[in-house]
């Protein structure tokens, strides 16, 4: 194979050479079988140790509308989206002409040469492939001809980038498991391709493909699959949930691992259960009333759903009750734009329910965070004993990305404050359900099943006292409300902190959460080229962190970043800092797409020369 | 006096151990008598209270689960959805007998679809319908089982038809379905008992009069209407697995039985017509003409004491799941690593 390689090495060392360091964009039809075709280009780009990232944009449609995979490569690390293709691989007419505007100057254009389109910029290089010619000639069943045609442009793309083909063998042979036979069918294709390429174009373009040393202890995975992994290594018991795009493939993840991990070693039965439920209002429900009798439970959703299940989270708060729920975000209000993503339910779910209410918040930003949030929000929630919303978003959840390998729990299960039989007699102290004993506002709880005399309560949303009785008494309802305050309040020192990257004497915070990580970690090495030094702190979780106030107060000016229109960060950092709201400037926008660096470049650049 | 021995029954309890708070409720409110069943019932089965586990919605019925069984846990979630809650519960200790007591404003509006998919996934539970046609707690509105004609106070008259909940249970696949009568305490009770030995969702929709708001006698939910049009399709008689030998004491020919999942028999005695519970079309038609000809048609309507229920589909472990140890929770490093190595 590597002679394939050496065929292009002559351009290697032109003075303009661009090596691992482009964004490429593959233009097709939703529904037309891409995304084997677009995720072995990625995989393979990460086989050659090429720091690399693939975010799929598609619409809200089965087959027909048009569909976008950008793949960024970028040798030094930057996984954030790029609002401009250097290279543009075109299967889809509609969207030929729009497509091609994105295109830098000194781009280039592989495009399907039965698309009939005059190609008007004379600044780009043109690759026409001869996708049908090439198919027909591929030992292809006609059925699956379409599907395969996506074969041609892997092929011909990594001949003229230089992406070694034994490595694409091999991404195909691990993409399609025990079907070896359909991984080669494909991979002819795929040689085929490559080897017209080699004969009939000549390559005039800059950009190349080298390998790189391995990427250790990095994988790719999306944050869904990570999430429910994370809440199978976090004990998870039960599942109730309700399919809503970007969320589903949290739910199906636990359905495919679970199985094979949580199995009862004696009799190979379950000890999980999963139930796809009516809608949100059940699934929350079952998970609630799975959290209340003494299991790890979760449910996933997205904006429309956390609508649903916001009286039942209410309940959950008030009876105080573990319970964990997903919300991977898309883009609202209302139906909105459901298969883009965006950060728009922060307050939402900060102030998730009726009365006085405030639930715990965990925002993972990198696919392995989703992992590790997945297992510690059992243990957060357990040890509140209250729900625990873990903030989420498309790009997250069904991107797959590079992220560091996912690492085993550090600490064992917390079932935080639970009475058993032998627990109860042992206690020696005065037990109520609500009874605050410890001076931290988090009670010692019983669940259904302990048969010991004292255990038995009644679980209500109506006013209650310690004992969990039914009272109207104002001292008691306020009593009790100021004690889950004071709970809540607690748990701004144990939820994860917030991290800070710092460059020597700052004076400029950057304030960010969630997936514009990336385009947040770019923006700061961009802006230090410009003269502008920053530091960066990523919020993690709500109620905030002390840390966070120090970091907001050591800045002149802080510039929170972050997709929805309002600012929703910004807004809670004026309610919780309004002595600080003067060293607070708000950057947000949302148009469904991830943020890309050149936002908080020309954002910051621009406040700061003013 | 002082010698009098206390009864207990055979897990050593008494009848008092089986009572719960004082009922809030309107003194002859048709829930409070329900509530007695329940402590006979469950007192008479011997059921250890710790193995129950109650849960109810909202409205004047959600209220009552604290008015009995003050040893077992409950839970009084939200409006119509307490199935919901109920389902995730169970999977904790799924041996424990679950109950959810709701109303007709709770079922029958809000919680018509969870109702129908509780139903439908067949969990193990007994969920009673205390019906009584209007809301309580808010003085006085319509429920959507209100019979259309019904005169309110502050309403006026009722344009709509009502909701069946035995018909609707019936059509969802429950299975099993009961409808009773909160005047008819020894049926109530009998019911209750073959409810919760019935293996799956079992509905009773017992018509409970609210003297408060809708218990004028020319109306379908009042104690009167019920007592004059009541028409029983069987005389039911529970027989726990043991006291088998008790069927001797019922005529050959006259009664029907149904063996339930445990064990137990439910003996239908033969009243005016042969009535094959077993036999849905036949109840769907019962129904129907009790509807026609505004009879209050009681009794077991439908079972199927075979019918797979959740559990079976999900191939669940016996070990209740809320006694699970961490280490039975959470896999082994080496099973990450490997997922790890199937990620690059």
């Amino acid at each position: 194979m590597d002679k394939d390689i050496e065929s292009t090495d002559k351009n290697h060392y032109q003075k303009d050479s661009i090596i691992n360091d482009f964004c490429m964009t593959i233009c097709t039809v939703n529904g037309s079988g891409s995304a084997t075709a677009n995720s072995t280009l990625l995989r393979a780009l990460f086989h050659m140790g090429i720091p690399v990232s693939g975010k799929n944009i598609f619409p809200s449609n089965i087959k027909g509308l048009p569909t976008w995979f950008s793949i960024r490569v970028s040798k030094d690390g930057y996984l954030a989206r790029v609002a401009h293709d250097d290279i543009i691989v075109q299967m889809n007419p509609m969207t030929f002409e729009e497509d091609l505007k994105f295109n830098i100057s000194g781009g280039v254009v592989f495009y399907a040469d039965h698309i009939d389109m005059e190609i008007d910029r004379d600044d780009v290089i043109v690759y026409p492939m001869p996708v049908k010619d090439l198919i027909e000639q591929a030992d292809v069943p006609r059925n699956l001809r379409e599907y395969m045609q996506n074969m041609v442009y892997v092929g011909i793309v990594s001949q003229i980038l230089g992406i070694k083909l034994d490595v694409i063998h091999q991404v195909l042979l691990d993409q399609f498991k025990k079907k070896t036979s359909v991984a080669e069918s494909n991979f002819a294709v795929v040689k085929l391709a490559a080897d017209w390429a080699k004969d009939n174009l000549e390559k005039k373009d800059k950009y190349h493909v080298e390998q790189m040393p391995p990427l250790e202890g990095y994988i790719m995975s999306d944050g869904n699959t990570a999430g429910a992994l994370g809440a199978i290594y976090g004990g998870f018991q039960f599942c109730g949930w309700y399919p809503i795009t970007p969320a589903s493939s949290l739910a199906e993840s636990l359905n495919t691992f679970a199985p094979k991990l949580r199995k009862d070693p004696e009799t190979g039965k379950n000890n999980f259960a999963i139930v796809q439920a009516e809608d949100e209002l059940a699934s929350i429900g079952m998970a609630v009333g799975a959290g209340w009798a003494g299991l790890r439970a979760l449910t996933s959703t997205s904006g429309p759903g956390i609508s649903l299940m916001t009286e039942y989270m209410s309940l959950a708060y008030f009876a105080e009750v573990p319970v964990v729920v997903w919300d991977v975000q898309r883009v609202g209000p209302s139906t909105g734009l459901p298969t883009r993503t965006g950060q728009s339910d922060l307050i939402l779910n900060y102030y998730l329910g009726h009365g006085d209410t405030r639930q715990l918040i965990i925002i993972p930003s990198t696919v392995t965070e989703c992992f590790e949030f997945g297992w510690k929000a059992f243990d957060f929630a357990d040890q509140f004993q209250t729900p625990v919303i873990i903030l989420s978003d498309l790009d997250l959840g069904m991107n797959l990305w590079m992220t560091k390998a996912f690492e085993y729990p550090d600490k064992p299960i917390d079932r935080g404050k639970i009475l058993w039989e032998e627990d109860l007699e042992a206690f020696g102290k005065e037990w109520g359900r609500y009874l605050d004993v410890d001076g931290d506002g988090i009670p010692y709880r019983t669940v259904m099943g302990n048969s010991h005399e004292n255990a038995a309560y009644f679980a209500r949303g109506t006013g209650h006292d310690e004992y969990g009785n039914y009272s109207e008494d104002p001292e008691v309802w306020r009593r009790n409300l100021d004690r889950i305050k004071m709970k809540i309040d607690n748990a701004r020192d144990i939820l994860p902190e917030p991290i800070i990257q710092e460059n020597q004497g700052a004076r400029i915070g950057l304030i960010g959460m969630g997936s514009t990580e990336p385009a947040i970690l770019e923006a700061q090495d961009k802006l230090l080229e410009q003269g502008i030094s920053t530091d960066f702190m990523r919020i993690r979780a709500l109620p905030l962190s002390d840390k966070v106030k120090e970091f907001i107060k050591s800045h002149d000016r802080n510039y929170v970043i972050e997709l929805n229109r309002d600012g929703q960060l910004h807004e809670i950092l004026n309610i919780d800092y309004c002595d600080q709201s003067d060293r607070l400037i708000s950057l947000s926008y949302i148009d469904g797409l991830p943020m890309p660096a050149d936002y908080i470049i020309q954002s910051v650049s621009e406040k700061e020369q003013n | 006096m002082s010698d009098r021995k206390v009864e207990t029954n055979q897990v050593g309890l008494t009848r008092s151990d089986y009572r719960g708070e004082r009922s809030t409720l309107c003194p002859g409110c048709g829930h409070n008598t329900i509530s007695v069943q329940i402590i006979s019932a469950c007192y008479e089965m011997n059921i250890d209270p710790h193995r129950i586990v109650k849960f109810s919605g909202i409205g004047c019925s959600s209220k009552s689960p604290t008015y009995f069984l003050s040893q077992s846990f409950g839970f009084n979630g939200l409006h119509g959805r307490m199935p919901s809650m109920a389902l995730g519960a169970a999977f904790a200790d799924t041996d424990m007998k679950v109950l959810g007591v709701s109303g007709d404003g709770d079922t029958a509006s809000i919680g018509l679809g969870q109702f129908k998919h509780l139903v439908r996934r067949n969990l193990p539970m007994v969920y009673i319908v205390e019906n009584n046609g209007v809301y309580g707690l808010t003085k006085g509105q319509f429920s959507a089982t209100a019979e259309r004609g019904l005169e309110l106070k502050y309403q006026g008259e009722n344009p709509f038809l009502p909701i069946d909940i035995a018909k609707e249970a019936l059509i969802g696949n429950a299975s099993f379905v009961a409808r009773s009568f909160a005047g008819d305490p020894k049926q109530v009770r009998e019911l209750l008992k073959a409810a919760f030995s019935h293996r799956g969702t079992a509905v009773l929709d017992i018509i409970s009069p609210c003297v408060s708001f809708n218990n004028r006698e020319d109306t379908l939910h009042s104690y009167q209407w019920g007592r004059q049009h009541e028409a029983p399709l069987h005389d039911i008689s529970y027989v726990p697995t043991r006291r088998a030998i008790i069927l001797d004491e019922f005529d050959e020919g006259q009664t029907k039985e149904v063996t339930l999942h445990d064990g137990s028999i439910v003996v239908l005695k033969k009243l005016e017509h042969d009535y094959d519970p077993t036999d849905k079309w036949q109840a769907l038609k019962i129904l129907e003409q009790a509807e026609k000809e505004r009879w209050l048609v009681t009794g077991l309507i439908y079972v199927d004491p075979d019918q797979p229920t959740l559990y079976d589909y999900l191939d669940l472990t016996e070990k209740p799941l809320n006694r699970m140890t961490n280490s039975e929770l959470r896999p082994s490093p080496g099973s990450l690593k490997e997922i790890n190595q199937s990620m690059v």
